[in-house]
């Protein structure tokens, strides 16, 4: 309450104001809605017959073979595609600070594939590995469906994403490597340090937050993964993951209670990984002048 | 605590100098944050005209009927709305909005529209597996008796059928289509009359794909389901929709029939993600003797393996009793007119018109859509497009619907996720599997 009597403060919040409200109004609303229709049977074909069941809904998700299973998938997806993207993303991050020529060239060039369109880049993919249209067979020599089988339809869907979205990883590491002060690299090497030494000691340490935060967003974009998978192999395969199962359950089957309990399981998921990086991993973004 | 300040201090050049750099380079090349002040004013002005056009519209003097109908490739509906709009003589105008190729996406965005109470939307192409859903969420109109009376004259009586929900009629029928069986005649003599003389028969040594068949899951696998489960003297619901029937007998010839194709070395090894294009290529690149597949393979072959074509016969879907003729899955599209529509008495016209003998007489030569007027099967043009046209009026005359139920989606869903993939079937134990799923999909339960 203290806060209110300072002018600097009032103002503060005066100035967020329109942004909250906005906030509120695009993003609240439709998550409590959600939280709301959960606790209902509603479906939009028979909307006479919604009824308040409370927390059935859940417990019909959360007792179903179909919701850990697309769990299990998406975490699958999820955690290769985040990991490669690291390495990959950091290698690239290097490439990007440490090129001596062409330096735009080599950052446009390897930000491409982050400015095509996910749908497009999935199809162009799901045709690349085509056994009558594509060219992955014939450079490979090999033969058979990709997309046919599970674990090679994975295989696909995990690199279209890395393919996809490594470049806004090196981008966000790169910010990071820019703020690796140049002079604590130099008495580094004059105290004796090699470059894998000063690589691993000095500016890993100081990018730290930064790869975080980078996975972090990472994370959370791919664990809600859907546009791939949804162009590849419309879930079949066995390579469902949480949001297609949401959009079937929403979208298709229309049951509006189900796929928002759907919906708000996802949510929770998604704060889950969420905390699991600020608390366990001691991501500070917050707060950070409070100290 | 100088460690962490200096921490503190790194952190906050992340956020000033780091965001920027992501910002501009995630959105470069899609738009630019500084709208121009004429573009500023543009899209106000735009804003504005689009305000005023929609309290202008109900004004109009002709009557502007939106239809919605998938993308048909040969332009037959663009002529049939020409040619009708042009016979109303200012009674309406017919504008066509295609719709997506894909049947699913084309479900979903008449169903969301039509739930949110669209009024845009008069006149519906839909899928035949809609009319329960439509019709018992109120979205679309019943057709007064006397309307009715001439929406069903001349028409199949089982795509009729199609249109018809509670005892009334939602929609006129238009086009509709059922599966042949089509066979190499330089391979075969005599087309098999039965599924285990048709598998026995394919099961030369080395002779892997020579029967095409849809196995991948999705709606084609519900469909080749329904067809053996009926020409097996089953059905999925109880005749009045509300619960399951599946008869024990039945199931099991059907699921049995499944399983011996999938693992039969005369199986496409690509019968797992097979779809009805997918069964077409194979029969068109040789490697297949027989297929079951829509009509429009006939065109295709035609204009694309000349060679395969002339040895391309035709025979009735195969038989699960040698004396029980088939019954194959009945498809095919008819014309609704949505519930919001501000014209209902023009788009029921409009609908006739459109479904009228001339327009299925052109969908039919130039599109290669099945008409459902009987009597066209004797018109010779319709003859020399379709040269099986007696035997697919016979197969539409004996064709089964796909359950009746305003959750058919779930239905659907619940068949092909059950039996997918078709090798790994038990056709004893599977049985309960089944109907357990349909069950639940009928409550509109549990995740699928």
């Amino acid at each position: 309450m203290k806060g209110w009597r300072n002018p600097e403060h009032r103002l503060g919040w005066a100035l967020c104001a329109p942004a909250v409200l906005a906030m509120l109004l695009v993003t609240a609303y439709p998550i409590l809605y959600a939280l709301w229709l959960s606790l209902f049977r509603y479906d939009l074909r028979f909307p006479d017959e919604r009824q308040f069941i409370g927390l059935a809904n859940y417990l019909t998700v959360l007792s179903s073979p179909a919701w850990w299973q697309t769990l299990f998938n998406t975490l699958v997806i999820t955690i290769s595609s985040v990991a490669v993207e690291l390495v990959l993303g950091l290698v690239f991050a290097l490439i990007m600070h440490r090129a001596l020529i062409g330096r735009r060239l080599v950052r446009t060039t390897l930000l491409v594939p982050y400015g095509i369109i996910t749908v497009v880049a999935a199809m162009s993919w799901r045709f690349a590995f085509d056994p009558t249209t594509g060219f992955v067979n014939a450079l490979l020599g090999l033969e058979g469906a990709w997309l046919s089988e599970r674990w090679s339809a994975f295989f696909v869907i995990i690199q279209t994403e890395i393919w996809k979205t490594t470049p806004f990883m090196a981008l966000l590491l790169l910010a990071g490597l820019s703020l690796v002060p140049d002079d604590l690299l130099r008495a580094a090497r004059v105290d004796g340090a090699n470059a894998w030494q000063r690589f691993i000691r000095i500016t890993l340490p100081l990018m730290r937050p930064m790869i975080l935060v980078a996975l972090l967003f990472r994370t959370l974009d791919a664990f809600r993964i859907f546009d791939t998978v949804f162009i590849q192999t419309r879930g079949a395969q066995g390579t469902e993951t949480v949001s297609i199962l949401g959009y079937n359950t929403l979208i298709t089957r229309l049951n509006l209670g189900l796929g928002s309990a759907v919906s708000v399981l996802i949510f929770v998921c998604v704060i889950a990984i969420a905390l699991l990086y600020l608390r366990g991993f001691g991501v500070t973004i917050l707060h950070r002048e409070d100290r | 605590m100088a460690q962490s300040r200096q921490m503190s201090h790194i952190l906050g050049a992340t956020s000033e100098s780091g965001r920027p750099t992501i910002a501009r380079a995630s959105y470069d090349g899609r738009m630019r944050f500084t709208p121009s002040p004429i573009a500023l004013r543009l899209f106000c002005l735009s804003i504005l005209a689009l305000l005023l056009s929609g309290c202008g519209e109900p004004e109009a003097a002709t009557p502007l009927l939106r239809w919605y109908v998938f993308d048909e490739p040969s332009g037959a509906f663009e002529q049939a709305a020409a040619d009708c709009s042009a016979a109303a003589e200012g009674r309406y105008q017919i504008t066509l909005v295609p719709l997506p190729s894909d049947a699913d996406q084309q479900r979903e965005q008449i169903v969301r529209r039509l739930a949110a109470g669209d009024a845009a939307i008069d006149l519906i192409g839909m899928d035949m597996i809609w009319t329960a859903e439509l019709a018992a969420a109120d979205w679309i109109r019943p057709w007064p008796a006397a309307a009715a009376m001439q929406a069903r004259a001349g028409r199949l009586q089982s795509a009729v059928e199609s249109a018809t929900y509670a005892g009334q009629l939602w929609a006129v029928p238009f086009t509709t289509n059922t599966q042949l069986l089509w066979y190499r005649a330089d391979r075969v003599d005599q087309a098999p009359a039965t599924w285990s003389e048709l598998i026995a028969r394919s099961e030369r040594p080395g002779a892997t794909g020579t029967i095409q068949a849809q196995g991948a899951r999705y709606e084609g696998l519900t469909v080749f389901f329904v067809s053996l489960l009926a020409s097996a003297g089953g059905s999925v619901l109880s005749p009045d929709g509300r619960s399951v029937s599946l008869a024990t007998e039945p199931t099991r010839r059907a699921l049995a029939i499944m399983q011996t194709l999938a693992r039969s070395p005369a199986a496409d090894p690509a019968l797992a993600t097979s779809r009805e294009d997918d069964a077409r290529r194979a029969f068109e690149a040789g490697t297949a003797t027989f297929m079951l597949n829509y009509t429009y393979v006939w065109p295709s072959a035609r204009s694309n393996a000349p060679e395969i074509a002339e040895q391309m016969h035709w025979a009735r879907w195969p038989a699960v009793d040698p004396d029980r003729p088939s019954r194959v899955t009945l498809g095919g599209i008819n014309l609704g007119i949505g519930a919001h529509s501000r014209y209902p008495e023009q788009a029921r016209a409009a609908a006739l018109c459109l479904a009228g003998e001339r327009q299925q007489r052109q969908a039919a030569i130039r599109g290669g859509l099945p008409p459902t007027i009987a009597t066209l099967y004797d018109d010779p043009a319709i003859r020399a497009t379709f040269p099986f046209a007696e035997l697919l009026r016979a197969t539409l005359r004996d064709a089964v619907q796909r359950p009746k139920t305003p959750l058919y989606a779930d239905v659907s869903l619940a068949i092909s996720h059950t039996l997918h993939p078709l090798h790994e079937i038990d056709p004893i134990a599977d049985v309960a599997r089944l109907r357990r799923a349909v069950a639940r999909a009928l409550r509109s339960q549990g995740l699928l």
